[in-house]
C-alpha cells in the first residue's frame, strides 16, 4: 500500500481516479461497497451454491430449502440483522444491493423458514431447529501468536503465513482421505486467517455431538499460559493420521520454513521456550550449555536456528536416552508449532453463523477469496485484491475492451472462475447425482409395497 | 407397568441380565418398593456421578460400577433383581425427565452406567445385545482386513492396545456412529468408515442406548405433563417431586439473597470467599480488564448465584471491559451475552452456575483462564497460586498430593478447610458451594467475635 506524503486521500466514488503513486487511498468505504455488490460480487454463484440442486425443475427438488438458510446481515452503522432468508436469486441480490451489508454471514438451513420462526416452538413436535448445516472450520492467526515472533495480533506476513498453509493441507487431506468428504472450499478470511467450508450432503446433516467428535479428531493443541505442556502426544506409536500429518506436511513445513522464517534457535528467550519441554533436565542444560558458548563465534555458514535444530535432535533420537517422555518429544515440538489450532467452537455447533465467501473485510477492504488447497503454498495475502483496486481495475478498463463481463476485467474474475469450476459445478453435478438415485430409490420403494 | 398397594405379584417376564429399557414391561410394583428401588438406583448413579467428577480412570469406574450395582441393586428374591433394576429406571425416569438439566444428567449417569455394565457381558452377550440394536455394521472381510492391518495396528499400538490378530474381528462403520471413538482417536478412520474392533463396540451400542434413551425421556416428560402428574397428584407425585431434589443438590439457580453482594465489597469477598477457579478469573479480570467466552460464563454465572444482580452485574463487566474495549463497544457486544446469562434475551433460558464437574471437565485453551486450576494448572503455577491464597509448607504438599491423584475436587476441598480453618465433610462440589459456606464460616466468626 502506497503511502502518501501530505496524506491526502481521495474519496469521492463519482470520480474514481485511478490509483496514482504515492497517494493515500482509504481501502475500505461503503460508497465503494456498493459498487462492489453492484458489479462484483457473485450473487447468481452464491444462489446456486446455497441451493444445492434444489433450484431446478426436477420433482425431488425442495423449493423451500433455499428459503430456509438464514442469512445475517451486519450494516455499516453496527446494526446486526439476524435472521435474514430469501426465496429466490432476485430476492437475495436485490437485499444485498439494497441493504449494502459491510458483513454477511451465513447460517444454518432451519425446518422452517427463519421468518416465521416465531410462529414454532423450540421444543417437542413443531420445532424451529436447524436442520441442515455445512461443515465448517475457522483457522485464525492470532491463536499461533505464542509461537510466532514476525508479528503479533492482527498482522499477518509472509514469514507467518506457512503455519496456515501447514493447516490447509494437514485438514484437507483428512478431510477427504479419512472422512470421505469430496466438496470442500477453503476461504481467506480477509484478514489473518482461513475458513473451511465441507459441503457434501453427508457433512450438512452432520449433528452437533458429530461435528465436535470431528474437531475433537483434529485437537491436539491443549493448553495455554496457565498450563505447562501444550501438546502431548502419548503412546509408543502416533495414531495413522497424525503420523500422516508429521511425515507430509509438519515436519517439511517445521525444518524449511518455521525454523528459519522465524527463528526459533536465534536467541536465549526463543530456545529456552523449547527446552522448557524437554522433560530431560540434564539434555536440556547440555544444549544450553553448547548454545550459550557458541554465541560469539559466528562464523558457519549454515543458518544457526537449523543448526541447533539438528543438535537437539541428535540428542533426544540418538537412543542414549530411553526415557519414555523423549520419545515423543521432537514430535512434540513440531506439532506446537505448526500443527493446526481450529476454533473448536465455530465446528461444534449447528447454529453457528460464519461469514460468507466473496465479503470485503473492513479492516484490511481485502476480499475473502478461494484458496485452491492443491497450490495453497502458493497463495499470498498481501496479494488478495482489495475493494479499492478493484474499482480501479474497473474504472482504468481493465484488460481489454473486448472482455464484456466486468468481473472478468477485474483480478477477481480469476477467483470467481475457480470457485466456479473447481468448487461450484462438481458439487452441483453431485448434488443433482444424489437427488435422483434417492428419488427413485423412493420410488422404487413405494412400488414395492403398498401404501395407502 | 401397574402400580398396587396391596401385596407384590411379580410376573417376571424373560429378559436378559443386561434390559434396554425398551418399554415399560407389564409388572405389578408395591407403593413402597416404587420409592425404595428408585432410591437404591440413585445411590448407583450418584456414585458415578461423584467418581467422574474426581476424573476417575476406566480400569477405576469399571470396578467401581460393579461394586456400586452390587451394594445397592440386590434383592433378596434373586429372581427379582431384573425387576428391580426395570422397575428403578422407569420411576427414574419419570423424575428425571422434568427439566433439560435433570434430562442431561440422567442421561449421562444411565449412559455410563450401561457402558460399564455393558463391558462386563460375555462376548456372546455384547454380540446378543448388538443384534437388539439393529446396529449398521458389517464386519470386515479377510480380504480388506490385509489392506488396512497395518494401519489397524498403528491405531491400536497408539492407545495402548493389543495388536489384533488374525482372529480379531473388525467392524467397519459410517464414522457418524461413533462419535466417542473418532473424538479419541482411538480407530482408524478411512473414506468416511471406521475400524472399530469388537472391544469397542461398547462405543457403538452405547451410542445407540444414549439415542433411544433421550428420545424416551423427551415422550416420558410429555406424558407426565400431559396426563401422569395430574393423575397421581396423590400418589405418585409428591414421590416423584421428592426423589428429584433430595439428591441433585441445590443447583444455585435461584440464590437465597442472604449474603448479597455489592460491587463495592467484590474485591475483598473474592479475596476471602471465593474459590481458587473463580479468583483466578477475577484477577485476570481486573489484570486484563479482559475474559475470553469461556471465562465470562463461568464467572458470570458464579457472579449470578451469588446473587449478584443483574444491573451491579453490568456496572461491573463494563466497568473492566470498558478500559480495554471501551464503554461503547461493551454495551454493542458485552452487555447482551450477560442479560442473556441472566435469561433476560434470546429464547429466556436462565442459566445455571457451573458446578465443579462441570468445570473440570472443561477444555481451556490459548488465552482462556477457565477452567479448574487443580486440573488445568501446571504444578508450578498451581503452587504459586495456592502460595497466594495462603496454602504452602506441608498443606500445600497434601493438594499436590491429591492433585497427582486426580481428586480436583478433593484438593479444593483441603485449601478450603486449610483457609478456613474447619472441616468440610461433605466436599467441594460447586463453586458457589464453597462460596456460601466460605460466607457462612466468616459471619459466624464475626458473630462470636462481636
Amino acid at each position: 500500500m502506497a503511502k502518501g506524503e501530505n496524506g491526502r486521500d481521495n474519496m469521492q466514488i463519482d470520480g474514481h481516479e485511478p490509483r496514482q503513486a504515492n497517494a493515500v487511498y482509504e481501502e475500505f468505504n461503503a460508497n465503494y461497497l456498493k459498487a462492489y455488490y453492484g458489479k462484483l460480487f457473485p450473487h447468481a454463484e452464491m444462489f446456486k451454491w446455497m441451493s444445492y440442486g434444489n433450484d431446478g425443475k426436477h420433482p425431488a427438488c425442495d423449493h423451500s430449502y433455499f428459503g430456509r438458510r438464514e442469512f445475517s446481515f451486519t450494516l455499516d452503522n453496527d446494526i446486526y440483522l439476524r435472521f435474514q432468508s430469501f426465496n429466490n436469486a432476485t430476492e437475495l441480490e436485490n437485499s444485498i444491493k439494497e441493504k449494502c451489508p459491510v458483513k454477511i454471514d451465513i447460517g444454518p438451513v432451519y425446518s422452517v423458514d427463519p421468518a416465521k420462526r416465531h410462529a414454532y416452538a423450540q421444543s417437542g413436535d413443531n420445532v424451529f431447529t436447524p436442520v441442515e448445516r455445512e461443515l465448517v472450520f475457522d483457522i485464525d492467526m492470532t491463536d499461533y501468536d505464542d509461537v510466532r515472533y514476525c508479528c503479533s495480533g492482527a498482522d499477518v506476513c509472509l514469514d507467518c503465513w506457512p503455519l496456515m498453509t501447514a493447516a490447509i493441507k494437514v485438514i484437507d487431506i483428512a478431510l477427504r482421505d479419512d472422512f470421505g468428504f469430496n466438496h470442500i472450499l477453503w476461504v481467506y478470511s480477509g484478514r489473518r486467517g482461513v475458513h473451511c467450508w465441507v459441503c457434501d450432503g453427508r457433512a450438512r446433516r452432520l449433528t452437533n455431538e458429530q461435528r465436535a467428535a470431528i474437531a475433537d479428531y483434529f485437537r491436539v493443541y491443549k493448553g495455554n499460559d496457565n498450563s505447562q505442556k501444550k501438546v502431548s502426544l502419548m503412546g509408543p506409536v502416533l495414531h495413522p493420521f497424525l503420523a500422516r500429518s508429521y511425515t507430509e506436511v509438519l515436519r517439511a513445513f517445521f525444518e524449511e520454513k518455521i525454523l528459519s522464517g522465524q527463528k526459533l534457535f536465534a536467541t536465549a528467550e526463543r530456545f529456552e521456550k523449547i527446552l522448557e519441554t524437554i522433560p530431560d533436565e540434564s539434555i536440556a542444560s547440555e544444549l544450553r550449555g553448547k548454545w550459550m558458548e557458541s554465541r560469539r563465534s559466528s562464523i558457519a555458514k549454515e543458518d544457526i536456528n537449523v543448526i541447533r535444530w539438528e543438535q537437539l535432535k541428535h540428542l533426544l533420537q540418538s537412543g542414549k536416552h530411553k526415557a519414555q517422555g523423549l520419545r515423543r518429544c521432537v514430535e512434540e515440538i513440531v506439532f506446537s508449532y505448526t500443527y493446526p489450532r481450529l476454533d473448536m467452537e465455530v465446528s461444534k455447533h449447528m447454529n453457528h453463523l460464519l461469514k460468507a465467501p466473496f465479503c470485503v473485510h473492513p479492516k484490511t477492504g481485502r476480499v475473502c477469496v478461494p484458496i485452491d488447497p492443491e497450490h495453497c503454498e502458493e497463495f499470498d495475502p498481501t496479494g488478495v485484491p482489495t475493494l479499492s483496486s478493484l474499482l480501479d481495475e474497473l474504472n482504468s478498463g481493465g484488460q481489454g475492451a473486448e472482455i464484456d463481463n466486468e468481473l472478468d476485467r477485474t483480478s477477481l474474475g480469476k477467483s470467481v472462475r475457480f470457485f466456479r469450476s473447481s468448487f461450484l459445478q462438481p458439487l452441483l453435478k453431485s448434488c443433482k447425482e444424489d437427488m435422483e438415485s434417492s428419488y427413485n430409490r423412493k420410488l422404487q420403494q413405494s412400488k414395492n409395497s403398498l401404501n395407502w | 407397568m401397574e402400580i398396587v398397594r396391596s401385596q407384590s405379584k411379580i410376573t417376571a417376564d424373560a429378559v436378559p441380565t443386561l434390559p434396554l429399557y425398551r418399554s415399560a414391561p407389564a409388572l405389578e410394583v408395591r407403593l413402597e418398593d416404587f420409592e425404595l428401588f428408585a432410591i437404591d438406583r440413585l445411590r448407583v448413579l450418584r456414585g458415578i456421578s461423584d467418581a467422574l467428577s474426581r476424573g476417575k480412570k476406566p480400569e477405576e469406574m469399571e470396578k467401581l460400577v460393579k461394586d456400586l450395582w452390587k451394594a445397592n441393586m440386590r434383592h433378596q428374591n434373586a429372581s427379582e433383581v431384573i425387576n428391580k433394576d426395570i422397575i428403578s429406571h422407569f420411576v427414574l425416569r419419570l423424575v428425571y425427565c422434568r427439566t433439560e438439566e435433570l434430562r442431561k444428567w440422567f442421561l449421562s449417569m444411565e449412559t455410563m452406567l450401561f457402558r460399564y455394565r455393558f463391558r462386563f457381558e460375555s462376548l456372546d452377550a455384547q454380540r446378543a445385545l448388538m443384534g437388539e440394536f439393529d446396529l449398521p455394521y458389517k464386519a470386515v472381510s479377510n480380504a480388506e482386513l490385509e489392506n488396512v492391518k497395518e494401519k489397524l495396528g498403528q491405531v491400536a499400538r497408539s492407545i495402548s492396545q493389543p495388536l489384533p490378530t488374525a482372529d480379531t474381528t473388525f467392524f467397519k462403520v459410517p464414522f457418524e456412529e461413533v462419535p466417542d471413538l473418532v473424538s479419541g482417536r482411538r480407530v482408524f478412520i478411512l473414506k468416511g468408515y471406521a475400524y472399530v474392533a469388537m472391544n469397542q463396540v461398547v462405543s457403538l451400542v452405547v451410542t445407540q442406548f444414549r439415542s433411544l434413551l433421550s428420545k424416551a425421556l423427551v415422550l416420558t416428560n410429555r406424558k407426565w405433563t400431559s396426563t401422569i402428574r395430574e393423575q397421581e397428584k396423590d400418589r405418585l407425585a409428591p414421590i416423584v417431586e421428592a426423589l428429584s431434589t433430595s439428591y441433585i443438590g441445590p443447583d444455585y439457580s435461584q440464590p437465597k439473597g442472604c449474603a448479597e453482594i455489592s460491587i463495592r465489597d467484590i474485591d475483598q469477598i473474592a479475596n476471602s470467599s471465593f474459590p481458587l477457579c473463580m479468583r483466578h478469573l477475577f484477577e485476570k479480570l481486573r489484570e486484563d480488564h479482559h475474559l475470553k467466552h469461556g471465562g465470562r460464563m463461568q464467572l458470570g454465572l458464579f457472579l449470578k448465584g451469588v446473587d449478584l444482580k443483574l444491573d451491579d452485574a453490568l456496572a461491573f463487566w463494563k466497568a473492566e471491559f470498558s478500559q480495554k474495549v471501551g464503554a461503547e463497544r461493551f454495551e454493542k457486544e458485552y452487555a447482551y451475552s450477560i442479560r442473556h446469562n441472566y435469561g433476560k434475551e434470546g429464547k429466556r433460558t436462565d442459566y445455571t452456575p457451573y458446578s465443579c464437574q462441570k468445570i473440570i471437565s472443561s477444555t481451556p485453551g490459548v488465552g482462556d483462564h477457565h477452567g479448574c486450576p487443580y486440573r488445568h494448572f501446571s504444578e508450578e503455577n498451581l503452587r504459586t497460586a495456592l502460595g497466594k491464597m495462603g496454602v504452602s509448607g506441608r498443606t500445600a504438599e497434601e493438594v499436590m498430593d491429591k492433585v497427582r491423584n486426580r481428586h480436583y475436587q478433593l484438593a479444593c476441598t483441603l485449601t478450603f478447610e486449610a483457609i478456613h480453618g474447619s472441616s468440610c465433610d461433605a466436599g467441594i462440589n460447586h463453586p458457589n458451594q464453597y462460596f456460601s459456606d466460605s460466607q457462612k464460616i466468616l459471619q459466624s466468626k464475626k458473630n462470636e467475635t462481636s
